[in-house]
């Protein structure tokens, strides 16, 4: 009953047989080991298992791993580059952007594309950009600036 | 070696990024459901779709045959073998149910578990929890507190003859003199409604037996290892210390996982029944239903004024609901409530009268604030009520209440001693910050313009750094340990188990510049009991003021300690050494200094000690507090609502906190603005909701409103700092700051806005269909 799929994760193509219901966060926590990407409610509401979908921010527990046959996926663990921080993920470290953490990668991946699709976004915009995403610690203030920091880096790496 | 002159290091005060953050911003943390071990099964849960139910035949033989299943276990199979869910509250005659693990006969909340399902997946384990077979007979549902105390009201649980758990009272003052001389009594009764902690990261854990030596290990999403190390044993029947609880990364607790919960010991009994490490994880449906709920208080207060406005006494009825069992707080929180009811002021009498209810509910329990939320936002909302009925300016009448910073420390009606505050400072400040001038200018212009516009303050405090042991149900001192490594490294320890709030950092911090190492060469540990042996964990404000004063203790004992092994290296006694820059030598003399990695190595290869020096260079402590600290502050807040829609709308945020001495002011910015978020969820969105028949209707994500990023305003924060004396880091606590501080100041902002058309009170959430009623009923009544 293995369905067999290929998907560039985070630069490696991986082959794998799968169930067709198994979840994309789940083929990815589970079958790729790539525990990064959290699951908080599966109903596609908090966010926290965003990833990046042929460059566009998905919610993995949305979308069966079948459906991502042939893409290419980004998962947080795949932000940085040779080992240099991805300038959302600086920006989320130089501004508090975190408290326990578990809602990150997936408000990192939301910002990513939303600094994707508005490089020099205003607060508004950053605020109305991560209404996908929910964090319970942080109350966004400092969330909302580490995307404005990271938006007021050089673009190169973005 | 080189002579440093001064403390240049000054880490303490500085707003540092966290040592933490680069594992989590990279998705290499490690949080329980990250955890594989080999051989690892799965439990789900089959939970009650009633909220009363007779429970009259549970059929796992089709979930049995399916692949992969490794059992199915009833309150049968399991209830004998488990003890009872514990609860620590010490509160006189309560009455309560035996909280078995799983459901006996009776299923008694919605979501209640009723069979727990094994296997060697998590989707098998869920497909096989579907074809558990359970025949409920529904039977009669409390869930309204106050008509369970009604005569004739079914029961929650009919073998305790009642739906009273308990009643308590407070009081201070004489009472009834107060009511007897007052002028007027305001009245107003007050919902504090239900709600759900909701961590972004829902609970969760992992079991592993290992046969061998007896020994188990549970990984748990908790706030508080070491005290379920403390009540574990008396659940599964493993010694303590023949236990090893991890908190691993831990998705945020708020309160949620300050618990001991039927999953965790039903997950190490599995473990060591099954001989497999067994995981479980729970979803959000079942987070939303069964972990502990919050607030849901519902009070008639009076309050007793003279005509000038001058407060004579305060009286109180709450019904509490606690749900149908007792988690590890669940009564006592409404007691917290009780101790600091008079607020930051001077109210020389007052009476509280709780009466605990049990309902067909999930349990409620210490969700972020734990009972002072009601009191700030009960008192804050009745001092805005005794103006408004008065006449008399909200502001001036807060100051004229205030005990002044030289009346500390400063004794309460309700018993409690407030070890230092400048309430007026605070206030002041926060006034300036918002430009009040400006603010009430804007309000009253736009009103006449028919705009609706409010501004509303609130004057807090709050009882933090929990606590001094004889006010706590099982000790309120905390541990720690540091070491010098024989390389001059540190290592520190702490029982205190932060989940986001950031002490590997700013124990760091301290530690730094109390030893004089650069903090790169620091490393604190915390949340493994075989690391950390004893501790009392993260709740109740109390990781840095409790927590980090034990860590200062062992520094000034290593300090000590390492002052003796330099004099004999200096051959001087230690009288003539002084301990400067991180290193140690001659009182004012110029000559040699010996650094910590000098000492260490001397202590630990022991050739060359003192007579009668212990080898080694570590030292651990227990900081029992004397007292509990009390953060206050002032929050303004101003609104505008949408005469069509009702909208609230948030146009100036101010707060100013004073949390005494802050050890990182990142950090605390970053509670402060985390606290009131929860705030404005709790004032303009957020309610758990049971319909009359017990039924959850706000168990998911989409149901149960979170605020999200555009909900938050640009907060405009500032502090003062007014030290405690209880401690000697000077720090209060700022966990739960914004959130007991910040509701009652955007619910007086709106009423405040609402107070044209003769509203004189909302309960919460005011979300836009109830403020769009009380806009429209105000017209029709024109
Ligand atoms: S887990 Fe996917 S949106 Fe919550
Ligand atoms: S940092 Fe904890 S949920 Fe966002």
């Amino acid at each position: 009953m293995g369905v067999p799929i290929q998907i560039r994760v985070n630069d490696t193509l991986r082959k794998h047989e799968v169930e067709p219901r198994l979840l994309l966060v789940h083929y990815l926590r589970e079958v790729c080991g790539l525990t990064g990407t959290h699951v908080g409610c599966e109903t596609s509401i908090c966010g926290a298992c965003t990833v990046l979908v042929d460059g566009k921010a998905v919610k993995s527990c949305t979308m069966f791993a079948v459906q991502a046959d042939g893409c290419a996926v980004t998962t947080i663990e795949g932000l940085a580059v040779d080992g240099s921080l991805h300038p959302v993920q600086q920006g989320f470290w130089e501004r508090h952007g975190l408290q326990c953490g578990f809602c990150t990668p997936g408000m990192i991946m939301s910002a990513v594309q939303l600094l994707d699709d508005r490089p020099q976004p205003s607060r508004e915009e950053i605020a109305h950009g991560l209404r996908g995403n929910l964090c319970r610690c942080t109350g966004y203030s400092h969330i909302i600036e580490a995307v404005a920091h990271a938006a007021n880096q050089p673009r190169a790496r973005r | 070696m080189s002579t440093i002159t001064a403390e240049t290091t000054g880490y303490v005060g500085r707003a540092m990024k966290r040592v933490e953050d680069p594992r989590l911003i990279k998705g290499i943390a490690t949080y329980v459901d990250d955890l594989r071990l080999p051989g690892m099964l799965h439990a789900v849960f089959v939970r009650s779709p009633h909220a009363h139910a007779r429970i009259a035949r549970i059929d796992g033989a089709a979930a049995r045959a399916m692949a992969g299943v490794v059992g199915v276990f009833s309150g049968a199979d399991v209830n004998a073998h488990c003890g009872t869910v514990p609860c620590a509250a010490a509160i006189p005659d309560l009455k309560a149910p035996a909280h078995t693990v799983l459901a006996g006969d009776r299923a008694y909340f919605v979501g209640h578990p009723v069979a727990v399902v094994v296997a060697s997946t998590a989707y098998a384990a869920a497909d096989a929890a579907d074809a558990v077979d359970v025949d409920y007979e529904p039977l009669p549902v409390v869930a309204d507190p106050e008509k369970a105390i009604e005569a004739g009201s079914p029961l929650t649980h009919p073998a305790l003859g009642t739906n009273v758990a308990y009643t308590w009272n407070i009081g201070g003052g004489d009472i009834d003199a107060a009511f007897a001389q007052a002028d007027r009594v305001i009245r107003q009764r007050i919902v504090h409604q239900r709600l759900t902690p909701m961590p972004i990261e829902p609970r969760g854990c992992v079991a592993s037996f290992h046969p061998g030596d007896g020994t188990l290990t549970l990984w748990t999403s908790t706030q508080i290892p070491h005290l379920l190390r403390t009540l574990l044993p008396g659940m599964i029947g493993v010694a303590e210390n023949k236990l090893r609880i991890v908190a691993p990364e831990v998705g945020g607790g708020f309160g949620a996982k300050l618990n001991v919960y039927a999953e965790e010991a039903l997950c190490c009994h599995l473990a060591m029944r099954l001989g497999a490490p067994v995981k479980w994880i729970e979803r959000r449906r079942e987070n939303a239903a069964a972990t502990i709920h919050g607030r849901d208080q519902i009070g008639d207060y009076e309050v007793a004024v003279k005509h000038d406005g001058t407060i004579l006494g305060l009286r109180i009825r709450t019904i509490a609901d606690l749900g149908s069992y007792l988690q590890l707080l669940t009564p006592a929180v409404p007691t917290l409530t009780g101790l600091v009811v008079t607020g930051c002021y001077k109210i020389p009498a007052v009476r509280m009268d709780v009466v605990g209810v049990y309902t067909h509910k999930m349990c409620t329990d210490a969700y972020r604030g734990a009972g002072r939320p009601e009191a700030t936002y009960l008192i804050e909302r009745l001092m805005d009520l005794v103006a408004g009925e008065l006449g008399l300016d909200p502001i001036e009448l807060r100051r004229r209440h205030f005990p002044r910073p030289d009346e500390f420390p400063f004794k309460t009606s309700p018993g409690l001693v407030y070890d230092s505050g400048n309430y007026d400072g605070a206030l002041g400040k926060a006034m300036e910050l918002a430009r009040w001038d400006e603010l009430v200018g804007r309000r009253d212009a736009r009103r006449r313009e028919g705009g609706l516009s409010g501004i509303g303050v609130s004057t807090y405090v709050e009882i933090c750094a929990m606590g001094p042991s004889k006010a706590m149900p099982a000790g309120g001192w905390e541990w720690g340990c540091v070491r010098i490594e024989i390389s001059g490294k540190v290592t520190v320890i702490t029982g205190a188990t932060p989940h986001g709030q950031g002490q590997e950092t700013s124990f760091a911090q301290i530690v730094a510049d109390r030893l004089g190492v650069p903090i790169e060469d620091i490393v604190v540990l915390r949340g493994d009991t075989a690391v950390a042996h004893y501790g009392r964990d993260t709740y109740g404000s109390r990781g840095t003021a409790v927590g980090g004063s034990a860590i200062v203790m062992c520094i000034d004992r290593i300090v000590e300690k390492a002052a003796r092994l330099a004099a004999h290296l200096l051959e001087t006694t230690p009288d003539r050494v002084e301990f400067r820059g991180g290193t140690f030598g001659l009182t004012g003399g110029t000559g040699k200094r010996l650094g910590w990695g000098d000492l260490a190595g001397e202590a630990y290869i022991a050739k060359n000690l003192p007579a009668g020096f212990e080898p080694g260079l570590d030292a651990s402590a227990f900081f029992e507090p004397q007292n509990f600290t009390f953060p206050f502050g002032t929050h303004i807040c101003a609104v505008d609502v949408d005469r069509d829609t009702g909208a609230v709308q948030i146009v100036k945020y101010v707060a100013v906190d004073d949390c005494g001495n802050q050890i990182n002011p990142l950090l605390v910015e970053g509670q402060v603005q985390g606290g009131i978020a929860h705030s404005i969820g709790q004032a303009l969105f957020e309610r758990t909701v049971y319909d009359e028949n017990g039924q959850l209707l706000t168990g998911e994500f989409m149901d149960y409103a979170l605020p999200r990023a555009e909900d938050i305003p640009d907060y405009v924060l500032g502090s003062t700092c007014t030290p405690t004396t209880v401690n000697p880091l000077g720090a209060k606590g700022v966990g739960e700051a914004g959130t007991i501080g910040a509701t009652p100041a955007i619910a007086n902002a709106v009423i405040d806005a609402l107070r044209p058309l003769g509203v004189r009170h909302l309960d919460l959430p005011l979300v836009p269909e109830k403020v769009w009623r009380a806009i429209n009923r105000s017209r029709s009544t024109d």
